[in-house]
This record gives structure tokens, C-alpha cells and sequence, in this order.
């Protein structure tokens, strides 16, 4: 709550508190720097992006040739990327969400056998290197067919163990025994007790959860590195990072940097508007799970 | 067999004994589908050896014994080792700070700190790592271009010696708004009545802040700390897509995740890939054991 009741404001306070926010002031110039630095350059020629200064805009203001060149560059596939990646954070985000809502609403209300070994599973699944998990993948997807599909990327993203750890804690703030008692009175199913007696609740709890799955999808670069082949189904990531790649070696040709700094500007801005909408959710979200953690 | 339940509308069959495998089910299936499964799959990959001549054959342990003394597996790992000691004593300990300043309230717009500190966290390790690439670049970068306008030598951030501190600040500045997020929302739960008619001016405020807030989170510290080495050592994305800027230096077991990489899709070694993604396992499980021994025998 910090120091809400203080009214009394010392000269001391006053200069400490001015200190403070130009120290806080410095690191929010060096966080912002990189976004700046992508905002100027999707705004330049490629020769101006060379000549003039990086962290300022040059008089040739080229913002919607970019997006144009963007948007159109190899039959607009930038847009299919886009679409790609919503789709494969959308659906793993649902679903993940989903499961450990049920996952840590179990573990948060139930005793039931096994439930500390499965529960160390789900913590201890953390410290798997992704290759460890996406190599074999990769070589299970390729048996079953389902390499080069949605489902490669989708499938392995529905497992979210930060997710059922946050639910669980979640959902034993934020559900008393006394609700899902007076249920069982009532004769309610315990299906019944979750989806209409304590569903409420757990909003805010499942709305974190959705954010960061809907993050970790988004930002996902490994898993659909290996396991998309054709262009047409890539993420923004992998896209981005090929076109990146390809203007660095000069073997592009027509691929501009400024074309890739556009399209890093396009792709983050989704996701830092998503979070700036929902604040209110993924921060009550997270300050619960850090009560008891 | 079928049991009536006297004069009621059909009732929800599942109680209190099987309702939580129910909740369980759907989670548990793609845990076990994908994740148990494909570790299963990998460990028994990894007794395995395929050879150009005579196919696939089981040979024990005998990937493991060449992972153990495979000299580019470890020195990705001692990479990440001095990488760690860099990185995450200097973003856990900014999160820290900036999560107790902006809890002491002792700051100015606090709100647009909080939100713009986090932002960095919503932008893919991809781009993230670009952006990055960009401004470090010796022809073009913003950084190189102002030491030229200050007639300085050009900093050159994909030297042998300055890779390292490169892909630090990187991640450090993914990471540490969304690491201070965590410490501020442990802060803001504890009860406010610990500081009840708290007429503080600013160093008192301080000492309150370090003396008795800062304690109470330990705990969290810890969980971020450990976190943070896990991470660290599965570090892949940023030197990867580096690699292009920094040809001489990132080579292709960088990292012991680039390696195990390498060796899956570029030398199509799967067997002794999956090898080395074990042992890396391994080598997470220890660094983290030693350090929760360590951290419990220090609150102790």
C-alpha cells in the first residue's frame, strides 16, 4: 500500500521521492530505447536507415511504403504469419488455460491418491530442456503425420505447468470449503459446484493464466522452428527470423531491413496492447499466486 | 446394472471420490501425450545408436559416457555458468529494487512504471534479439554511430570478449520488468497494518523497506532465482539468431541446447542429441538441488 496515510511531506520525502523517479526514469529510457529504435526504422528508406541517426526520425517519412512492402512482399505471406500465430496462440491459450483451471482446481480441493507425485511431476516438468521434448517430438510428429500442421505447434503447448502451479494456488485463495460445502448440502454435483457455484471466482485466476499461455504461444520460436517446414505455416517468430537472416547475409535481395523492423513493430504491437488492456487481470492474477508462494 | 435415485431429475453421477481424476483427465492426457511420452521416447533414442552400416542398435549407456566427456558440451555449459554469473545478479537485483521502490510509493507515476518496465516481456526473444541485433550493428547502430560522432573507437558488441555481455543485456531487458512484477505483487501481499501510523520520510521508508519487506519475500527471491538458472541454462533463441552477426565467435555449441540442436537437425544425430539433452537435464537438476541446499542452510 506504501505510504498512502502519510500526510506530513518532509522536504527529506520530497527530495528522496524525486531521486528515486529519475533513477526509475533511467532504466525506462533503456527499456524503451529498442521499441523506439524499431518505431524510427519502420519509418525510413533503407539508405536513411544506414545514413542518418538511428534514434531519431528522418525527414523522409517512409512508414506506409514499409507496410505496404510488408503486407506484400512474397504474396503477403507476413499477414498469413500474423493470422498463423494468432490462431496458434488463441487455441493453445484456451486450452491450456482450460486444463489447468480443472488441473489446479483438483489439486487446490481434492485429496485423492498420488496427488503429491503428480503434482512434483507437473513442478519438476519445468527443468526439461526443450530439446529434450521437442526433438522426440519432432520425430513422434513425423510417424503420426502431423508434421508441417497446426496441431505440431498446438498439441505440445496445451501442457502448461506454470499454469495448473498459479491455478492451484489461485483457486485455494480464492474458493472457500464453505461454498463448495454448502453445494454438496445443496446436493449439487461437484462438476456442478465448479462450473456454477465457484466459476465466478476464478476468473481472474483463469484470465492470467490465459495471458501468460497466450504470451509463452505467442513468443514460441523452438517448437515451430523444428516442426514447420513450409512457409505457409510459420509464426510470425519464425518468419520474421528467416526474412531477418536472409537481409544480414545480403542474400535477400529485395528483403529490406526496414521491412523487418516493420514487421517487428506490427507483431509486437497485438501482444503489449493485449497486456496494456488487461493489466487489471493478470496483475490481481499474479499478485494472489504470490501470496502463498 | 442401473441405480435409481428415488423420484429426482437425473443427478450429476460425479461425486466427491472421482470428481478430481475427472478434473485431472484432460490435463493429465496431454501431459502423458505429450511430454511423458515424448521423454520416454527420447531416453530410449538414447541408448540407441544408428550407424551408416548395420541401422539401429542398442548400446547402453555408451552416448551418455561420450556426452559426460564431450568437450563442446561442456564448454557450452561453463559459458552458461560465467553467462549466469553476469546476468542474473544484475537483473534480479534491479528487478528487486525497482519492486521495492515502487512499493515504498516514495516514487512519482508508478503506474507507468510498472506497465512500461513489464512491456519488454510481451516482445517475442525473436524480436527482441533483432531489435537488439540492430542496435548493436558496427555499420548502422545508434551505438556505433555515436561513437563515431564522438570520434570514438567503434564498439565492437560481437567480439569474443563482449558476446557474453551482449546476449546479457538482452535478456536482462526481457527479463527483469517481468521479475520485478513478481516481487512487487509479493510486496503489495503483505498486510499493510505491519506499517500503521508510519510517518515516514524517505530513509525511514528505506529502512522499512529493506529491514522488514525485503525478508518477508525471500521465499519469492528464491523461486525467481531458481527459475532464472533453469532458464540460463537452456538459453537458445538469442545466440541463435545472433549467430549471423557474430559468425567468428557463436559456433555450433555455443550453448548445450545449440549443440543438441546441431547435432538433431544438422547432423541428423538423434540418438546422441537426445543424449545430450538428457545430461543437460541432469545438469539443471543439480544446479538447482545445490541451490535450494544451499538457500535452505542460508534462511536457515
Amino acid at each position: 500500500m506504501g505510504i498512502v496515510g502519510n500526510t506530513v511531506r518532509s522536504a527529506r520525502f520530497r527530495r528522496s521521492r524525486w531521486v528515486l523517479t529519475a533513477i526509475l526514469c533511467v532504466y525506462l529510457v533503456y527499456t524503451l530505447i529498442p521499441i523506439f529504435y524499431v518505431v524510427t526504422a519502420s519509418t525510413k528508406t533503407n539508405a536513411d536507415l544506414f545514413g542518418t541517426f538511428g534514434l531519431w526520425f528522418s525527414d523522409d517519412f517512409h512508414l506506409r511504403e514499409n507496410l505496404v512492402d510488408l503486407f506484400t512482399i512474397q504474396d503477403g505471406i507476413f499477414l498469413r504469419w500474423l493470422g498463423n500465430t494468432f490462431f496458434y496462440a488463441l487455441t493453445s491459450a484456451i486450452g491450456a488455460a482450460f486444463f489447468a483451471l480443472l488441473a489446479g482446481y483438483a489439486f487446490a480441493k481434492y485429496d485423492f491418491a498420488g496427488k503429491r507425485l503428480l503434482f512434483a511431476l507437473v513442478l519438476g516438468a519445468v527443468m526439461i530442456p526443450q530439446t529434450a521434448l521437442v526433438i522426440p517430438l519432432y520425430l513422434l510428429f513425423s510417424k503420426v503425420g502431423l508434421l508441417n500442421t497446426p496441431l505440431a505447434v498446438i498439441l505440445p503447448s496445451l501442457v502448461f505447468p506454470p499454469g495448473v502451479f498459479l491455478m492451484r494456488v489461485y483457486v485455494e485463495e480464492a474458493v472457500s470449503d464453505e461454498i463448495i460445502d454448502a453445494g454438496r448440502v445443496d446436493g449439487a454435483g461437484e462438476l456442478h459446484i465448479l462450473s456454477g457455484l465457484t466459476f465466478r471466482l476464478l476468473m481472474p485466476g483463469l484470465a492470467t493464466v490465459f495471458i501468460l499461455a497466450f504470451v509463452a504461444a505467442w513468443n514460441n520460436y523452438f517448437l515451430p522452428l523444428v516442426v514447420m517446414s513450409t512457409s505457409d505455416q510459420f509464426p510470425v517468430t519464425v518468419g520474421l527470423a528467416i526474412w531477418y537472416a536472409s537481409a544480414t547475409t545480403g542474400s535477400g535481395g529485395n528483403l529490406l531491413f526496414t521491412v523487418v523492423m516493420a514487421g517487428s513493430l506490427v507483431s509486437i504491437l497485438p501482444v503489449i496492447l493485449a497486456f496494456l488492456i488487461m493489466q487489471r487481470f493478470w496483475q490481481g492474477g499474479l499478485s494472489a499466486g504470490s501470496v502463498k508462494a | 446394472m442401473t441405480r435409481f435415485l428415488a423420484g429426482h431429475r437425473p443427478r450429476v453421477i460425479i461425486g466427491k471420490k472421482i470428481a478430481p481424476y475427472v478434473l485431472l483427465l484432460p490435463f493429465v492426457l496431454v501431459f502423458v501425450a505429450f511430454l511423458i511420452v515424448p521423454m520416454i521416447y527420447a531416453f530410449n533414442l538414447s541408448l540407441h545408436k544408428t550407424a551408416l552400416v548395420g541401422g539401429t542398435r542398442f548400446v547402453g549407456f555408451d552416448n551418455y559416457a561420450r556426452a559426460f566427456v564431450d568437450p563442446n558440451f561442456w564448454s557450452g555449459v561453463w559459458l552458461l555458468v560465467r553467462f549466469g554469473f553476469i546476468q542474473m545478479p544484475i537483473m534480479l537485483s534491479l528487478a528487486l529494487a525497482f519492486a521495492l521502490i515502487l512499493d515504498s510509493g516514495l516514487v512519482y507515476a508508478r503506474g507507468l512504471f510498472r506497465i512500461a518496465f513489464f512491456l519488454p516481456y510481451a516482445v517475442p526473444a525473436v524480436i527482441a534479439t533483432l531489435m537488439w541485433g540492430y542496435i548493436y550493428g558496427p555499420a548502422y547502430g545508434p551505438l556505433a554511430q555515436i561513437a563515431a560522432f564522438l570520434s570514438l573507437p567503434k564498439p565492437d558488441f560481437f567480439s569474443e570478449n563482449a558476446i557474453l555481455g551482449s546476449i546479457a543485456n538482452i535478456t536482462i531487458w526481457e527479463y527483469t520488468g517481468y521479475n520485478m512484477i513478481i516481487y512487487f505483487a509479493a510486496l503489495q501481499a503483505i498486510p499493510a497494518d505491519l506499517e500503521e501510523a508510519s510517518k515516514m520520510d524517505g530513509a525511514s521508508a528505506f529502512t522499512y523497506a529493506v529491514r522488514v519487506k525485503l525478508p518477508m519475500i525471500v521465499p519469492m527471491i528464491i523461486v525467481t532465482i531458481m527459475f532464472s538458472i533453469i532458464g540460463t541454462l537452456q538459453l537458445f533463441s538469442e545466440p541463435y539468431l545472433i549467430t549471423n552477426l557474430a559468425r567468428s565467435v557463436i559456433n555450433s555449441h555455443f550453448t548445450p541446447n545449440y549443440y543438441a540442436y546441431t547435432l538433431a537437425f544438422t547432423a541428423q544425430q538423434y540418438n546422441y542429441s537426445a543424449a545430450i539433452s538428457f545430461v543437460l537435464g541432469a545438469v539443471v537438476a543439480v544446479f538447482s538441488y545445490a541451490f535450494m541446499l544451499a538457500s535452505n542452510r542460508g534462511t536457515r
